[in-house]
Protein backbone atom coordinates (compact mmCIF):
# COMPACT_ATOMS: atom_id res chain seq x y z
CA UNK A 1 0.00 0.00 0.00
CA UNK A 2 3.02 2.15 0.30
CA UNK A 3 3.68 1.96 -3.46
CA UNK A 4 0.08 3.76 -4.26
CA UNK A 5 0.14 5.91 -6.81
CA UNK A 6 -0.92 9.55 -5.10
CA UNK A 7 -2.60 11.04 -8.11
CA UNK A 8 -5.60 8.91 -10.50
CA UNK A 9 -4.34 8.17 -13.84
CA UNK A 10 -6.01 8.09 -17.29
CA UNK A 11 -6.67 4.40 -16.99
CA UNK A 12 -7.75 4.56 -13.56
CA UNK A 13 -12.01 4.15 -12.98
CA UNK A 14 -12.10 4.46 -8.82
CA UNK A 15 -9.85 6.09 -6.64
CA UNK A 16 -9.76 5.71 -2.77
CA UNK A 17 -7.41 7.73 -0.92
CA UNK A 18 -7.47 7.54 3.22
CA UNK A 19 -10.85 7.51 2.92
CA UNK A 20 -12.75 7.11 6.25
CA UNK A 21 -16.15 7.01 7.40
CA UNK A 22 -16.92 8.10 11.05
CA UNK A 23 -20.66 7.26 11.99
CA UNK A 24 -21.69 9.34 14.74
CA UNK A 25 -24.66 7.14 16.79
CA UNK A 26 -26.12 9.15 19.76
CA UNK A 27 -25.98 6.57 22.66
CA UNK A 28 -29.65 6.62 22.28
CA UNK A 29 -31.62 7.15 19.20
CA UNK A 30 -32.87 10.84 19.45
CA UNK A 31 -35.39 10.84 16.63
CA UNK A 32 -37.56 13.72 17.37
CA UNK A 33 -37.10 17.45 17.51
CA UNK A 34 -38.90 17.25 20.71
CA UNK A 35 -36.60 14.78 22.53
CA UNK A 36 -33.36 16.33 20.51
CA UNK A 37 -34.57 20.20 22.46
CA UNK A 38 -35.60 18.88 25.66
CA UNK A 39 -31.87 16.52 25.82
CA UNK A 40 -29.95 19.37 24.42
CA UNK A 41 -31.31 21.55 27.45
CA UNK A 42 -30.83 18.94 30.04
CA UNK A 43 -26.92 18.60 28.10
CA UNK A 44 -27.49 14.64 27.48
CA UNK A 45 -26.97 14.56 24.16
CA UNK A 46 -24.41 12.44 23.89
CA UNK A 47 -22.73 10.08 20.86
CA UNK A 48 -20.98 7.30 20.25
CA UNK A 49 -18.92 6.93 16.75
CA UNK A 50 -18.12 3.95 15.47
CA UNK A 51 -15.92 4.30 12.33
CA UNK A 52 -17.25 2.07 9.32
CA UNK A 53 -14.32 2.68 6.96
CA UNK A 54 -10.66 3.46 8.36
CA UNK A 55 -8.23 4.83 5.88
CA UNK A 56 -9.04 2.90 2.65
CA UNK A 57 -6.73 2.80 -0.06
CA UNK A 58 -7.83 1.92 -3.25
CA UNK A 59 -7.28 2.20 -7.08
CA UNK A 60 -9.52 0.45 -9.63
CA UNK A 61 -8.43 0.55 -12.91
CA UNK A 62 -10.69 0.94 -16.22
CA UNK A 63 -12.25 -2.51 -16.87
CA UNK A 64 -11.26 -4.12 -14.01
CA UNK A 65 -13.51 -6.55 -12.39
CA UNK A 66 -12.52 -6.47 -8.65
CA UNK A 67 -13.69 -8.23 -5.63
CA UNK A 68 -15.35 -7.13 -2.78
CA UNK A 69 -14.98 -9.49 0.19
CA UNK A 70 -15.70 -9.27 4.05
CA UNK A 71 -17.86 -10.70 7.08
CA UNK A 72 -21.46 -9.13 7.55
CA UNK A 73 -20.52 -5.76 8.74
CA UNK A 74 -17.01 -5.09 7.82
CA UNK A 75 -17.51 -2.47 6.04
CA UNK A 76 -18.74 -3.71 2.42
CA UNK A 77 -21.85 -1.73 1.79
CA UNK A 78 -20.77 1.43 3.63
CA UNK A 79 -17.26 1.55 0.81
CA UNK A 80 -20.15 1.06 -1.82
CA UNK A 81 -22.13 3.84 -0.58
CA UNK A 82 -18.78 5.66 -0.53
CA UNK A 83 -18.09 5.09 -4.50
CA UNK A 84 -21.19 5.17 -5.07
CA UNK A 85 -21.55 9.07 -4.28
CA UNK A 86 -24.75 8.34 -1.91
CA UNK A 87 -21.99 8.88 1.29
CA UNK A 88 -19.53 11.66 1.55
CA UNK A 89 -16.63 10.45 3.10
CA UNK A 90 -16.04 11.81 6.57
CA UNK A 91 -12.09 12.13 5.87
CA UNK A 92 -10.17 11.26 2.79
CA UNK A 93 -10.33 11.20 -1.33
CA UNK A 94 -13.14 10.06 -3.63
CA UNK A 95 -12.04 10.24 -6.87
CA UNK A 96 -14.53 8.23 -9.64
CA UNK A 97 -14.14 8.35 -13.39
CA UNK A 98 -17.74 7.53 -14.98
CA UNK A 99 -21.20 7.01 -14.17
CA UNK A 100 -22.05 4.69 -11.27
CA UNK A 101 -24.62 2.12 -11.64
CA UNK A 102 -25.75 0.35 -8.50
CA UNK A 103 -28.04 -2.37 -9.63
CA UNK A 104 -28.87 -3.36 -6.45
CA UNK A 105 -31.57 -0.87 -6.50
CA UNK A 106 -33.95 -2.11 -9.32
CA UNK A 107 -37.33 -0.45 -9.57
CA UNK A 108 -36.31 2.10 -6.68
CA UNK A 109 -38.79 4.93 -6.80
CA UNK A 110 -41.51 3.34 -8.92
CA UNK A 111 -44.98 4.63 -8.47
CA UNK A 112 -47.72 1.83 -7.92
CA UNK A 113 -50.34 4.39 -9.70
CA UNK A 114 -48.25 5.05 -12.85
CA UNK A 115 -48.49 2.94 -15.65
CA UNK A 116 -45.31 0.54 -16.82
CA UNK A 117 -44.66 3.53 -19.40
CA UNK A 118 -44.65 6.40 -17.23
CA UNK A 119 -42.31 4.30 -14.77
CA UNK A 120 -39.88 3.76 -17.45
CA UNK A 121 -39.71 7.81 -17.65
CA UNK A 122 -39.71 8.28 -13.90
CA UNK A 123 -37.28 5.54 -12.65
CA UNK A 124 -34.98 6.44 -15.77
CA UNK A 125 -34.39 10.05 -14.55
CA UNK A 126 -34.02 9.05 -11.07
CA UNK A 127 -30.87 7.49 -12.32
CA UNK A 128 -29.49 10.51 -14.46
CA UNK A 129 -30.88 9.65 -17.77
CA UNK A 130 -32.26 12.33 -19.82
CA UNK A 131 -35.81 12.31 -21.47
CA UNK A 132 -33.80 12.31 -24.97
CA UNK A 133 -31.58 8.78 -23.73
CA UNK A 134 -34.59 7.39 -22.27
CA UNK A 135 -36.17 8.01 -25.95
CA UNK A 136 -33.28 6.57 -27.83
CA UNK A 137 -33.79 3.17 -25.47
CA UNK A 138 -37.56 2.85 -24.77
CA UNK A 139 -38.16 -0.01 -27.82
CA UNK A 140 -34.94 -1.96 -26.12
CA UNK A 141 -36.01 -1.36 -22.56
CA UNK A 142 -39.96 -2.67 -23.74
CA UNK A 143 -38.41 -5.75 -25.54
CA UNK A 144 -36.48 -6.79 -22.81
CA UNK A 145 -38.73 -6.47 -20.09
CA UNK A 146 -41.16 -8.11 -22.02
CA UNK A 147 -44.29 -6.65 -20.81
CA UNK A 148 -46.32 -6.30 -23.75
CA UNK A 149 -49.79 -4.28 -23.62
CA UNK A 150 -49.82 -3.89 -19.88
CA UNK A 151 -47.23 -1.26 -20.39
CA UNK A 152 -49.77 1.15 -20.75
CA UNK A 153 -51.59 -0.28 -17.18
CA UNK A 154 -50.84 1.11 -13.92
CA UNK A 155 -47.72 -0.75 -12.26
CA UNK A 156 -50.29 -1.92 -9.00
CA UNK A 157 -51.51 -5.05 -11.57
CA UNK A 158 -48.32 -6.17 -12.76
CA UNK A 159 -47.48 -9.19 -11.09
CA UNK A 160 -44.18 -8.70 -8.71
CA UNK A 161 -41.45 -10.59 -11.77
CA UNK A 162 -43.21 -7.99 -13.90
CA UNK A 163 -41.87 -5.22 -11.69
CA UNK A 164 -38.63 -6.47 -11.34
CA UNK A 165 -37.85 -7.64 -14.63
CA UNK A 166 -39.21 -3.82 -15.66
CA UNK A 167 -36.73 -2.27 -13.01
CA UNK A 168 -33.51 -4.98 -14.47
CA UNK A 169 -34.32 -3.51 -18.15
CA UNK A 170 -34.07 0.18 -17.46
CA UNK A 171 -31.33 -0.34 -14.98
CA UNK A 172 -28.92 -2.06 -17.67
CA UNK A 173 -30.55 -0.76 -20.61
CA UNK A 174 -27.18 2.00 -20.72
CA UNK A 175 -24.28 0.52 -20.68
CA UNK A 176 -22.86 1.80 -17.18
CA UNK A 177 -18.86 2.51 -16.89
CA UNK A 178 -18.55 1.61 -13.44
CA UNK A 179 -21.40 -1.29 -12.43
CA UNK A 180 -22.07 -2.38 -8.90
CA UNK A 181 -23.49 -5.71 -8.49
CA UNK A 182 -24.35 -6.70 -5.01
CA UNK A 183 -24.44 -10.15 -4.66
CA UNK A 184 -26.81 -12.80 -6.93
CA UNK A 185 -29.56 -10.87 -8.91
CA UNK A 186 -32.46 -13.05 -9.29
CA UNK A 187 -35.43 -11.62 -10.85
CA UNK A 188 -37.67 -13.55 -12.69
CA UNK A 189 -38.16 -17.03 -14.23
CA UNK A 190 -34.98 -19.25 -14.99
CA UNK A 191 -35.35 -17.62 -18.99
CA UNK A 192 -35.35 -14.17 -17.61
CA UNK A 193 -31.88 -14.93 -15.37
CA UNK A 194 -30.42 -16.48 -18.17
CA UNK A 195 -30.99 -13.10 -20.59
CA UNK A 196 -29.76 -11.51 -17.09
CA UNK A 197 -26.18 -12.91 -16.87
CA UNK A 198 -25.88 -12.96 -20.71
CA UNK A 199 -26.28 -8.88 -20.04
CA UNK A 200 -23.84 -9.34 -17.50
CA UNK A 201 -21.58 -11.17 -19.85
CA UNK A 202 -21.88 -8.56 -22.20
CA UNK A 203 -21.18 -5.90 -19.83
CA UNK A 204 -18.00 -7.15 -18.96
CA UNK A 205 -16.81 -7.66 -22.56
CA UNK A 206 -17.73 -4.32 -23.43
CA UNK A 207 -15.00 -3.36 -21.15
CA UNK A 208 -17.15 -1.80 -18.10
CA UNK A 209 -15.53 -1.41 -14.78
CA UNK A 210 -17.49 -4.07 -12.22
CA UNK A 211 -17.48 -4.10 -8.54
CA UNK A 212 -18.73 -7.59 -7.60
CA UNK A 213 -19.58 -8.07 -3.94
CA UNK A 214 -19.77 -11.53 -2.78
CA UNK A 215 -19.99 -14.03 0.21
CA UNK A 216 -18.69 -16.72 -2.59
CA UNK A 217 -15.33 -17.53 -2.43
CA UNK A 218 -15.82 -19.29 -5.22
CA UNK A 219 -17.88 -16.49 -7.33
CA UNK A 220 -14.64 -13.94 -6.55
CA UNK A 221 -12.27 -16.46 -7.66
CA UNK A 222 -13.47 -17.30 -10.88
CA UNK A 223 -14.55 -13.48 -12.24
CA UNK A 224 -12.52 -11.19 -10.64
CA UNK A 225 -8.87 -10.81 -11.30
CA UNK A 226 -8.00 -8.40 -7.92
CA UNK A 227 -10.03 -8.38 -4.48
CA UNK A 228 -10.04 -6.73 -1.86
CA UNK A 229 -10.54 -7.83 2.04
CA UNK A 230 -12.37 -5.52 4.51
CA UNK A 231 -12.82 -6.09 8.01
CA UNK A 232 -14.33 -4.19 10.79
CA UNK A 233 -13.69 -1.35 8.24
CA UNK A 234 -9.86 -2.10 7.56
CA UNK A 235 -8.62 -3.26 4.35
CA UNK A 236 -6.89 -6.87 4.99
CA UNK A 237 -5.61 -7.39 1.98
CA UNK A 238 -5.82 -6.17 -1.60
CA UNK A 239 -4.75 -8.64 -3.98
CA UNK A 240 -4.95 -11.03 -7.00
CA UNK A 241 -8.11 -12.92 -6.24
CA UNK A 242 -7.35 -16.36 -5.44
CA UNK A 243 -4.91 -15.08 -3.07
CA UNK A 244 -7.38 -12.68 -0.96
CA UNK A 245 -9.98 -15.85 -1.40
CA UNK A 246 -7.60 -17.57 0.76
CA UNK A 247 -6.99 -15.60 3.18
CA UNK A 248 -10.97 -14.72 3.62
CA UNK A 249 -10.92 -18.43 4.18
CA UNK A 250 -8.31 -18.73 6.61
CA UNK A 251 -10.40 -15.83 8.37
CA UNK A 252 -13.77 -17.41 8.65
CA UNK A 253 -12.54 -21.27 8.87
CA UNK A 254 -10.45 -20.26 11.23
CA UNK A 255 -6.72 -21.75 11.71
CA UNK B 1 -27.08 -5.04 -27.65
CA UNK B 2 -24.22 -4.14 -29.57
CA UNK B 3 -25.34 -0.48 -29.73
CA UNK B 4 -25.53 0.41 -26.62
CA UNK B 5 -24.50 4.02 -26.23
CA UNK B 6 -23.02 5.12 -23.11
CA UNK B 7 -24.33 7.86 -21.10
CA UNK B 8 -23.82 11.05 -22.97
CA UNK B 9 -21.12 12.40 -20.38
CA UNK B 10 -18.16 10.90 -19.03
CA UNK B 11 -18.49 12.24 -15.07
CA UNK B 12 -15.17 12.88 -13.10
CA UNK B 13 -16.59 12.72 -9.37
CA UNK B 14 -14.07 14.24 -7.29
CA UNK B 15 -14.72 14.46 -3.13
CA UNK B 16 -11.81 16.85 -3.22
CA UNK B 17 -13.42 19.39 -5.88
CA UNK B 18 -17.03 19.34 -3.80
CA UNK B 19 -15.83 22.53 -2.04
CA UNK B 20 -18.82 24.98 -2.88
CA UNK B 21 -21.75 22.50 -2.26
CA UNK B 22 -24.55 25.23 -2.94
CA UNK B 23 -22.89 25.91 -6.21
CA UNK B 24 -22.34 21.85 -7.43
CA UNK B 25 -26.04 21.27 -6.32
CA UNK B 26 -27.56 23.96 -8.38
CA UNK B 27 -25.32 22.53 -11.43
CA UNK B 28 -26.30 18.91 -10.90
CA UNK B 29 -29.67 19.89 -10.05
CA UNK B 30 -30.02 21.78 -13.95
CA UNK B 31 -28.12 18.57 -15.21
CA UNK B 32 -30.53 16.16 -13.57
CA UNK B 33 -34.32 18.60 -14.67
CA UNK B 34 -35.54 15.91 -16.38
CA UNK B 35 -35.59 14.11 -13.24
CA UNK B 36 -37.62 17.35 -11.88
CA UNK B 37 -39.84 17.47 -15.20
CA UNK B 38 -40.77 13.60 -13.90
CA UNK B 39 -41.71 14.07 -10.64
CA UNK B 40 -44.01 17.03 -11.06
CA UNK B 41 -45.43 15.07 -14.21
CA UNK B 42 -46.32 12.45 -11.53
CA UNK B 43 -47.61 14.38 -8.95
CA UNK B 44 -49.74 15.64 -11.58
CA UNK B 45 -50.89 12.63 -12.94
CA UNK B 46 -51.50 10.80 -9.98
CA UNK B 47 -53.87 13.19 -8.96
CA UNK B 48 -55.88 14.13 -11.69
CA UNK B 49 -55.42 11.12 -15.00
CA UNK B 50 -57.05 9.09 -12.51
CA UNK B 51 -60.20 11.16 -12.00
CA UNK B 52 -61.73 13.85 -13.29
CA UNK B 53 -63.30 14.74 -9.93
CA UNK B 54 -59.36 15.19 -9.04
CA UNK B 55 -59.03 18.38 -11.34
CA UNK B 56 -62.39 19.70 -9.82
CA UNK B 57 -61.30 19.40 -6.25
CA UNK B 58 -58.47 21.32 -7.36
CA UNK B 59 -60.57 24.10 -7.60
CA UNK B 60 -64.14 23.39 -5.65
CA UNK B 61 -61.60 22.92 -2.51
CA UNK B 62 -60.59 26.92 -2.49
CA UNK B 63 -64.39 27.88 -3.68
CA UNK B 64 -65.82 25.76 -0.38
CA UNK B 65 -63.39 27.30 2.02
CA UNK B 66 -64.45 31.00 0.22
CA UNK B 67 -67.29 30.42 0.56
CA UNK B 68 -68.00 29.26 4.32
CA UNK B 69 -65.57 32.21 5.49
CA UNK B 70 -67.25 34.48 3.45
CA UNK B 71 -70.74 33.68 5.38
CA UNK B 72 -69.12 33.90 8.66
CA UNK B 73 -66.82 37.03 8.31
CA UNK B 74 -68.46 38.77 5.35
CA UNK B 75 -70.96 40.66 8.20
CA UNK B 76 -68.07 40.83 10.74
CA UNK B 77 -65.00 42.87 8.59
CA UNK B 78 -67.36 45.07 7.03
CA UNK B 79 -66.30 44.40 3.09
CA UNK B 80 -69.58 42.89 2.57
CA UNK B 81 -69.48 42.91 -1.42
CA UNK B 82 -65.74 42.02 -2.21
CA UNK B 83 -65.00 39.86 0.36
CA UNK B 84 -65.21 36.57 -0.86
CA UNK B 85 -63.07 38.06 -3.96
CA UNK B 86 -60.71 39.20 -1.61
CA UNK B 87 -60.76 36.01 0.59
CA UNK B 88 -60.41 33.76 -2.56
CA UNK B 89 -57.17 36.31 -3.66
CA UNK B 90 -55.45 35.50 -0.63
CA UNK B 91 -56.36 31.70 -0.18
CA UNK B 92 -54.85 30.99 -3.28
CA UNK B 93 -51.57 32.60 -2.62
CA UNK B 94 -51.72 31.02 0.71
CA UNK B 95 -52.82 27.45 -0.55
CA UNK B 96 -49.78 27.77 -2.33
CA UNK B 97 -46.95 28.75 -0.08
CA UNK B 98 -48.95 25.81 2.84
CA UNK B 99 -49.62 23.33 -0.31
CA UNK B 100 -45.98 23.48 -1.27
CA UNK B 101 -44.33 23.51 1.80
CA UNK B 102 -45.96 20.94 3.43
CA UNK B 103 -45.69 18.81 0.09
CA UNK B 104 -41.55 19.36 0.33
CA UNK B 105 -41.43 17.64 3.90
CA UNK B 106 -43.27 14.87 2.07
CA UNK B 107 -41.39 14.48 -1.00
CA UNK B 108 -38.16 14.73 1.29
CA UNK B 109 -39.10 11.63 3.41
CA UNK B 110 -40.00 9.90 0.63
CA UNK B 111 -36.63 10.54 -1.22
CA UNK B 112 -34.87 9.99 1.58
CA UNK B 113 -34.99 6.73 1.06
CA UNK B 114 -33.77 6.95 -1.93
CA UNK B 115 -30.82 9.26 -1.36
CA UNK B 116 -28.94 6.82 0.51
CA UNK B 117 -29.03 4.11 -1.99
CA UNK B 118 -28.34 5.95 -4.92
CA UNK B 119 -26.76 9.58 -5.71
CA UNK B 120 -29.00 12.09 -6.76
CA UNK B 121 -29.49 15.73 -6.55
CA UNK B 122 -30.90 15.82 -2.74
CA UNK B 123 -32.74 18.92 -3.46
CA UNK B 124 -34.63 17.54 -6.84
CA UNK B 125 -37.64 16.72 -4.77
CA UNK B 126 -38.10 19.82 -3.15
CA UNK B 127 -37.21 21.70 -6.49
CA UNK B 128 -39.86 19.46 -8.00
CA UNK B 129 -42.98 20.08 -5.15
CA UNK B 130 -42.61 23.78 -6.18
CA UNK B 131 -42.97 22.69 -10.11
CA UNK B 132 -46.47 21.01 -9.19
CA UNK B 133 -47.28 24.30 -7.18
CA UNK B 134 -46.93 26.17 -10.20
CA UNK B 135 -49.00 23.86 -12.27
CA UNK B 136 -51.93 23.93 -9.19
CA UNK B 137 -52.44 27.74 -8.67
CA UNK B 138 -52.58 28.06 -12.81
CA UNK B 139 -55.60 25.97 -12.39
CA UNK B 140 -57.04 27.95 -9.30
CA UNK B 141 -56.96 31.25 -11.46
CA UNK B 142 -60.10 29.70 -13.23
CA UNK B 143 -61.92 29.88 -9.87
CA UNK B 144 -60.75 33.08 -8.95
CA UNK B 145 -61.60 34.23 -11.97
CA UNK B 146 -64.95 33.00 -11.92
CA UNK B 147 -65.44 34.32 -8.35
CA UNK B 148 -64.85 38.31 -9.74
CA UNK B 149 -67.18 37.90 -12.76
CA UNK B 150 -69.63 36.97 -9.97
CA UNK B 151 -69.24 38.91 -7.73
CA UNK B 152 -68.67 41.86 -9.80
CA UNK B 153 -65.01 42.24 -8.43
CA UNK B 154 -63.03 44.54 -10.83
CA UNK B 155 -60.04 43.12 -12.67
CA UNK B 156 -57.56 45.60 -13.50
CA UNK B 157 -54.25 45.88 -15.88
CA UNK B 158 -51.99 45.33 -12.74
CA UNK B 159 -52.94 41.36 -13.07
CA UNK B 160 -49.99 41.31 -15.62
CA UNK B 161 -47.54 41.64 -13.07
CA UNK B 162 -49.12 38.04 -11.59
CA UNK B 163 -45.85 36.37 -13.00
CA UNK B 164 -43.63 38.35 -11.04
CA UNK B 165 -45.73 38.20 -7.47
CA UNK B 166 -45.99 34.45 -8.39
CA UNK B 167 -41.91 33.64 -8.93
CA UNK B 168 -41.69 35.62 -5.81
CA UNK B 169 -44.12 33.50 -4.22
CA UNK B 170 -42.16 30.34 -5.27
CA UNK B 171 -39.09 31.39 -4.55
CA UNK B 172 -40.07 32.38 -0.97
CA UNK B 173 -41.73 28.99 -0.53
CA UNK B 174 -38.68 26.86 -1.84
CA UNK B 175 -36.46 28.80 0.48
CA UNK B 176 -38.89 27.66 3.52
CA UNK B 177 -39.50 24.23 2.10
CA UNK B 178 -35.41 23.52 2.10
CA UNK B 179 -35.09 24.49 5.53
CA UNK B 180 -38.39 22.42 6.57
CA UNK B 181 -36.71 19.59 4.89
CA UNK B 182 -33.75 19.29 6.03
CA UNK B 183 -35.08 19.03 9.86
CA UNK B 184 -37.38 16.11 8.85
CA UNK B 185 -34.13 14.27 7.46
CA UNK B 186 -33.04 14.91 11.16
CA UNK B 187 -36.02 14.49 13.06
CA UNK B 188 -38.88 13.29 11.10
CA UNK B 189 -41.31 14.10 14.02
CA UNK B 190 -41.26 18.29 12.06
CA UNK B 191 -43.38 16.62 9.37
CA UNK B 192 -46.79 16.22 12.11
CA UNK B 193 -45.50 19.37 13.92
CA UNK B 194 -45.47 21.54 10.28
CA UNK B 195 -49.52 21.62 10.25
CA UNK B 196 -49.91 23.13 13.49
CA UNK B 197 -47.41 26.06 12.60
CA UNK B 198 -48.82 26.40 9.83
CA UNK B 199 -52.55 27.29 11.32
CA UNK B 200 -50.48 29.81 13.42
CA UNK B 201 -49.31 31.27 10.64
CA UNK B 202 -52.27 31.46 8.76
CA UNK B 203 -54.05 33.63 11.54
CA UNK B 204 -50.90 35.79 11.89
CA UNK B 205 -51.23 36.78 8.15
CA UNK B 206 -53.79 38.74 6.66
CA UNK B 207 -55.61 35.71 4.65
CA UNK B 208 -59.16 35.78 6.03
CA UNK B 209 -59.30 39.22 7.46
CA UNK B 210 -58.42 42.92 6.25
CA UNK B 211 -54.69 43.73 6.59
CA UNK B 212 -56.18 46.66 9.00
CA UNK B 213 -56.93 44.63 11.74
CA UNK B 214 -53.23 43.28 12.08
CA UNK B 215 -51.49 46.20 11.02
CA UNK B 216 -51.14 47.58 14.58
CA UNK B 217 -51.49 44.45 16.49
CA UNK B 218 -47.58 44.73 19.12
CA UNK B 219 -47.12 48.08 17.80
CA UNK B 220 -46.75 46.90 14.21
CA UNK B 221 -44.61 44.42 14.88
CA UNK B 222 -46.54 41.33 14.14
CA UNK B 223 -46.61 42.07 10.56
CA UNK B 224 -43.10 43.07 10.29
CA UNK B 225 -41.59 40.28 11.79
CA UNK B 226 -43.94 38.15 9.58
CA UNK B 227 -41.49 37.42 6.29
CA UNK B 228 -44.63 35.87 4.31
CA UNK B 229 -46.77 38.79 4.57
CA UNK B 230 -44.61 41.08 2.42
CA UNK B 231 -44.71 38.66 -0.45
CA UNK B 232 -48.66 37.75 -0.46
CA UNK B 233 -49.03 41.28 -0.12
CA UNK B 234 -47.73 42.14 -4.08
CA UNK B 235 -49.32 38.95 -4.53
CA UNK B 236 -52.90 40.45 -3.47
CA UNK B 237 -52.09 44.44 -5.07
CA UNK B 238 -51.85 43.22 -8.49
CA UNK B 239 -55.08 41.37 -8.43
CA UNK B 240 -57.24 42.98 -5.99
CA UNK B 241 -55.99 46.29 -4.95
CA UNK B 242 -55.81 46.99 -8.23
CA UNK B 243 -52.05 48.60 -7.45
CA UNK B 244 -48.84 48.27 -8.70
CA UNK B 245 -46.54 47.64 -5.80
CA UNK B 246 -44.23 50.82 -4.83
CA UNK B 247 -40.65 50.10 -5.73
CA UNK B 248 -39.78 49.94 -1.55
CA UNK B 249 -43.11 46.86 -1.85
CA UNK B 250 -41.55 44.78 -4.71
CA UNK B 251 -37.94 45.28 -2.87
CA UNK B 252 -39.16 44.42 0.73
CA UNK B 253 -40.62 40.99 -0.72
CA UNK B 254 -38.16 40.00 -3.37
CA UNK B 255 -35.44 40.75 -0.85
CA UNK B 256 -37.09 38.33 1.72
CA UNK B 257 -37.74 35.70 -0.88
CA UNK B 258 -34.39 35.91 -2.46
CA UNK B 259 -33.09 36.14 0.76
CA UNK B 260 -34.97 33.06 2.30
CA UNK B 261 -34.13 30.76 -0.47
CA UNK B 262 -30.53 31.69 -0.55
CA UNK B 263 -30.70 30.63 3.25
CA UNK B 264 -32.78 27.44 2.44
CA UNK B 265 -30.31 26.32 -0.50
CA UNK B 266 -26.97 27.23 1.79
CA UNK B 267 -28.36 25.13 4.60
CA UNK B 268 -29.53 22.12 2.54
CA UNK B 269 -26.71 21.87 0.80
CA UNK B 270 -24.29 22.02 3.51
CA UNK B 271 -26.42 19.78 5.96
CA UNK B 272 -27.20 17.18 2.90
CA UNK B 273 -23.57 15.92 3.64
CA UNK B 274 -24.84 14.24 6.60
CA UNK B 275 -28.10 13.36 4.94
CA UNK B 276 -27.16 9.92 4.65
CA UNK B 277 -25.28 9.43 7.71
CA UNK B 278 -29.13 9.99 9.11
CA UNK B 279 -31.60 8.57 6.75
Amino acid sequence: MFNLIPEPQNDTAIFLNGVSVRYRLPNERVATLKEYTIRLIQGKVRYNSFLALNDVNLVVKKGEIFGIMGRNGAGKSTLLKVISRVLIPTRGRVWINGIVSPLLELGAGFHPELTGMENIYLNATLLGHSRKEIKQKIQEILDFAEIGDFIEAPLRTYSSGMVGRLGFSVATAWLPEILILDEVLSVGDAAFAQKCSERMRSFRESGATVLLVSHSIDTIRSLCQRALLLEHGNVLEIGPASEVGDRYNQMIFGK
Amino acid sequence: MNNQTTPSQSIIYDSLKQRNLAVEELRSVFRYRDLVFQLVRRDIVTRYKRSVLGLLWTMLNPLGTMLILSIVFSQLFNMRGVYPAYIMTNLIAWNFFSQTTAASLNAMLWGSSLIKRIYLPRTSFVVSTIGTGLVNILLALVPLFFIYWVTGAPLHTTILLLPVSIFLLAIFSLGIGLILSTFVVFFPDVAEMYPILLTAWMYLTPIIYPEELLVNMFNGWLLRLNPLFPVIKVFRMVIFDGKVPALGEWGVAAGIALGTLLIGWVFFTQKSKSFAYYV
